[in-house]
């Protein structure tokens, strides 16, 4: 599934724009905050007045348009009536924001981050975008119609947006109250009391935080996401958010860095983030810095299942909700398929060849489609099986929500 | 952008060595030795890691290393000892003194139609008017708990047999909850009794006031009779069809079971959990017997060596396990609470078992002639004349007076382990308790003497057997051990094992 497409933007188009695509011409009074997207030129420049901005797959000719344009746009099959899309001026850049059938929809807060984690799915840009960003998404929020199930707001690291951050997740607030809204975080500033505070005092009815412990060793935890002290910080945050009140899950993604103290690291979770509703243990995604850090980090997942199993039995006796992402069914021992879940967003899910044939197919999470380059290598098809062998797959209670990245 | 990844040692201590937090520890058997923080989290090591340990000769890198910084004995200037974290684990430890005292007993008549040859206090007589709590008594009492600064109360009847004094209870329960809505508590009530004497009216009355029973069991008939002898030596029977009659109309959650253990009981430890499992029940408290009272008078009869109890208690541990492990979820009371101490962030209330000592602090109890002691032995040891742990009377004594009083803190000078010689350097003190009461009624002073104390070995000796299950891991075990704590059934643990 496309998220991103470009083409060449307009001299007369300067800021970035944000709206609504509608891929058939409106009547004068409903083109306000919408993107028209068609494959020709209109023959007459009036038929452009009153959108945001035009997108076509035609050459535009040096002619001025009275609207910011990006033309000779390589692919617009994937945009849809109604979609959310940013026009970026400079480089023609076209992303999709927001998809109103889709489940899997982020709020994208910042590229910026305070850590860097060996394998960084989304790697930081250290520029300052914090105010740029945190107008796209409120001029987002303005423009989603229907209330979406769940967002997810991501990064970089959101909370260096600061006071911004609380005024999207205020803005969301009052839009959608029934939204289930889950924020991925470091969680290392709410070792600050008065930021934890003020993100209290905003009073989301439905919120959680999702923040990554990697090790119960100080010192691993700090390697694996690059950043001394950031261990301390994490677990007093986790602390301060417990004592305000607010909601989280701890996740943890499984690698060669990781694996050896997971039992160890269960253990500390249930000690000392008892509160914690949920934890996610996950499969690595080859994507980001990954790939360039693969030799530190590789270990096929059919090896690590003794440590898997180990944490997963150790938490779920001990009463603590846990989930395995972005595992496949048939390298999963299957005394852990009842915790698999179907994890990976749609736009980035796959099943590759070997699936064709397999008999499960329908209840595993399948890949992220960057797998295709590696993965364990033990995937097998797995022949059909009886209904109640399968009702066990995800059958342990669910979190309310499931966040992959 | 080009970004630098650093190597590991980047992130470890610069400085070497590392400093100790606070922890205890003690040899386990002959390979092994326990390793116990301030917080009750333990290390299980080969023997020699203690002294490696403190001799700062752990190896920085090594597993153990990790282990113990992570679980705070030890901390080195790669991170903070986040101490915060420490303190907050130690409240949630000792969470149960919030409120302060949680449950009032009281006695609410000293009249029973039993005699059973452990009982400490009761009395065969038709006499109302002197053995039976006056209404006086009981609206002064129930003023008295009613002070107690605790969210949430448990009021138990008992007696005697409380229910020959039922006009006593049906004047006590509704005060109760009157004045416990007034002042915004929780109430919950408790009747301990032998049910003999239940008609179908009271055990509508207890379903209507949401009342829960708990009634005494000894086991098969043959030792629940020879224990509880009354007239018609039919106990056995009587307390059979009556438990069964209490569940038809409370409901079958409603009704527990509590077996006193006698010579008789220790050489049948699988006769009567057999019982506890022919009747339904899911936990059995494995109970020591207690040192007062008619007990002591009868020490013949019933008294019985601590090795005897502990081969008792290991056989029946024992034999509870594979019961579990076959399909029938039966929890044992004590390993329950001892295990939810070992094995989780969270303390427990148990007034026999904890430090500070439950007497007084959690527990009180409102004699029929409105004295008032710390705990159900204190008042025995009073019928036996020794008054010592008296703390005043409902009609001449507030409750500032009895918690400032003499008597009262005469009990609390000794209430607390983590400064009683013997306890306070014990790697087990976390999850053990003190005992004054009982030091005062077997050792004649409140302190004890710790190597000659019977509540120190009997409770080593348990808590080091969980520990040997413990440390083979089998997962199974875990299982159940988790299912108690958590008072759910095996199956309701998630079972990562083939289902």
């Amino acid at each position: 599934m496309r998220l991103t497409t470009g083409g060449t933007p307009s001299k007369s188009f300067r800021r970035p724009v944000v709206g609504k695509v509608s891929r058939e011409a409106l009547r004068e009074g409903e083109r306000a905050d919408r993107i028209l997207v068609i494959d020709r030129i209109p023959a007459h420049v009036g038929e452009l007045a009153g959108y945001s901005g035009f997108l076509t797959t035609a050459k535009v000719e040096r002619q001025r348009s009275p609207v910011p344009t990006i033309s000779s746009v390589h692919e617009i099959d994937h945009l849809r009536t109604n979609d959310i899309v940013a026009m970026e001026p400079n480089n023609g850049f076209i992303r999709t924001l927001y998809r109103p059938d889709s489940n899997h929809n982020v709020i994208f807060a910042t590229h910026r981050c305070n850590s860097n984690c060996l394998m960084c799915s989304q790697p930081p840009q250290d520029r300052d975008d914090a105010a740029a960003s945190a107008e796209r998404n409120l001029q987002l929020i303005r423009l989603i119609d229907k209330p979406p199930a769940r967002l997810v707001i991501t990064g970089g690291e959101p909370t260096l947006l600061g006071e911004r951050l609380l005024t999207i997740i205020a803005a969301l607030r009052d839009k959608f109250p029934e939204t289930y809204l889950h924020m991925l975080t470091n969680g290392r500033i709410f070792a600050w009391p008065a930021f934890t505070a003020r993100l209290a005092e905003v009073k989301h009815p439905d919120f959680v935080l999702g923040i990554p412990l990697y090790s119960d060793d100080s010192t691993i935890h700090d390697y694996v996401v690059q950043a001394q002290g950031a261990f301390d910080q994490t677990v007093i945050g986790l602390h301060q958010l417990a004592r305000y009140g607010l909601r989280v899950e701890i996740r943890v993604v499984l690698h060669a860095v990781t694996v050896p103290r997971l039992a160890q690291l269960a253990e500390y979770i249930y000690r000392n983030l008892t509160f914690a509703e949920h934890i996610a243990l996950m499969g690595l995604e080859n994507i980001g810095y990954t790939p360039r850090n693969m030799a530190k980090l590789w270990v096929d997942p059919h090896d690590y299942q003794d440590q898997l199993e180990e944490a997963v039995e150790l938490l779920s006796t001990r009463g603590m909700n846990v989930s395995i992402y972005n595992h496949q069914l048939c390298v999963l021992r299957r005394s852990l398929w009842k915790f698999a879940r179907k994890s990976i967003s749609d736009w980035k899910n796959i099943y590759i060849e070997e699936c064709a044939s397999c008999g499960v197919r329908e209840h595993c999470g399948g890949f992220f489609k960057w797998a295709t380059k590696i993965h364990s290598s033990h995937i097998h098809s797995l022949s059909p099986m009886l209904n109640e062998d399968l009702m066990h797959v995800g059958s342990n209670h669910k979190p309310a929500q499931i966040t992959d990245s | 952008m080009a970004r630098v990844f650093y190597p590991i040692e980047s992130y470890s201590a610069s400085q070497v060595g590392y400093r100790l937090l606070p922890f205890r520890f003690l040899r386990l058997d002959d390979d092994n030795e326990l390793l116990v923080n301030e917080v009750g989290e333990f290390v299980i090591a080969p023997s020699g890691t203690a002294q490696i340990l403190v001799r700062k000769q752990l190896t920085r890198g090594s597993d153990v290393y990790s282990t113990l910084k992570a679980k705070q004995f030890i901390a080195d200037d790669s991170s903070s000892p986040l101490l915060d974290l420490l303190a907050t684990k130690y409240r949630t430890k000792y969470s149960f003194i919030e409120g302060f005292t949680k449950l009032h007993i009281f006695v609410v008549t000293l009249r029973c139609d039993h005699s059973c040859h452990y009982c400490q206090v009761s009395r065969q007589t038709a006499d109302k008017n002197t053995y039976d709590m006056s209404f006086e008594t009981a609206e002064k009492s129930v003023s008295l708990m009613m002070k107690s600064p605790a969210r949430h109360i448990t009021l138990e009847l008992q007696g005697g047999e409380p229910l020959l004094a039922f006009d006593v209870i049906r004047h006590i329960v509704p005060l109760a909850k009157r004045r416990a809505k007034l002042l915004d508590k929780d109430l919950d009530i408790v009747v301990t009794t032998n049910l003999a004497n239940a008609t179908d009216d009271m055990l509508f009355y207890l379903r209507d006031e949401n009342i829960k029973i708990s009634t005494s069991l000894d086991g098969p008939a043959f030792i629940h009779n020879a224990n509880r002898p009354r007239p018609g030596n039919n106990s056995y029977e009587l307390t059979i069809q009556n438990i069964e009659r209490a569940r038809k109309i409370l409901g079958p959650g409603r009704v527990a079971a509590l077996m006193t253990t006698t010579q008789l009981s220790l050489e049948h430890p699988r006769e009567i959990i057999d019982e506890y499992v022919r009747q339904g029940f899911h936990s059995i408290f494995l109970r020591p017997i207690s040192p007062y009272g008619f007990a002591v008078k009868t020490k013949k009869r019933t008294g019985y060596q601590l090795d005897a109890f502990m081969d008792f208690y290991r056989t029946g541990l024992d034999y509870i396990l594979q019961i579990n492990r076959e399909g029938y979820g039966l929890a044992e009371v004590y390993a329950k609470i001892l295990l939810t101490k070992i094995l989780t962030p969270y303390g427990t209330g148990f007034v026999d078992l904890q430090s500070p000592a439950g007497a007084g602090i959690n527990v009180l109890v409102y004699n029929y002639d409105g004295d008032v002691y710390a705990t159900d032995e204190s008042r025995m040891l009073a019928e036996m004349g020794d008054h010592t742990f008296r703390l005043g009377n409902v009609r001449t004594h507030t409750h500032r007076d009895i918690f400032t009083g003499d008597a009262f803190l005469n009990l609390v000078s000794a209430s607390c382990n983590q400064s009683l010689a013997g306890c306070s350097d014990c790697a087990l003190q976390p999850y053990c308790g003190s005992d004054p009461v009982f030091n005062h009624a077997t050792q004649g002073d409140v302190f004890g003497h710790r190597p000659t104390s019977e509540f120190c070995q009997r409770n080593m000796g348990i808590i080091k057997h969980l520990f040997g299950l413990i440390s083979n891991q089998d997962p199974e075990i875990m299982r159940i051990c988790f299912a108690w704590i958590q008072n759910s059934s095996l199956h309701e643990i998630s079972k990562a094992g083939p289902s």
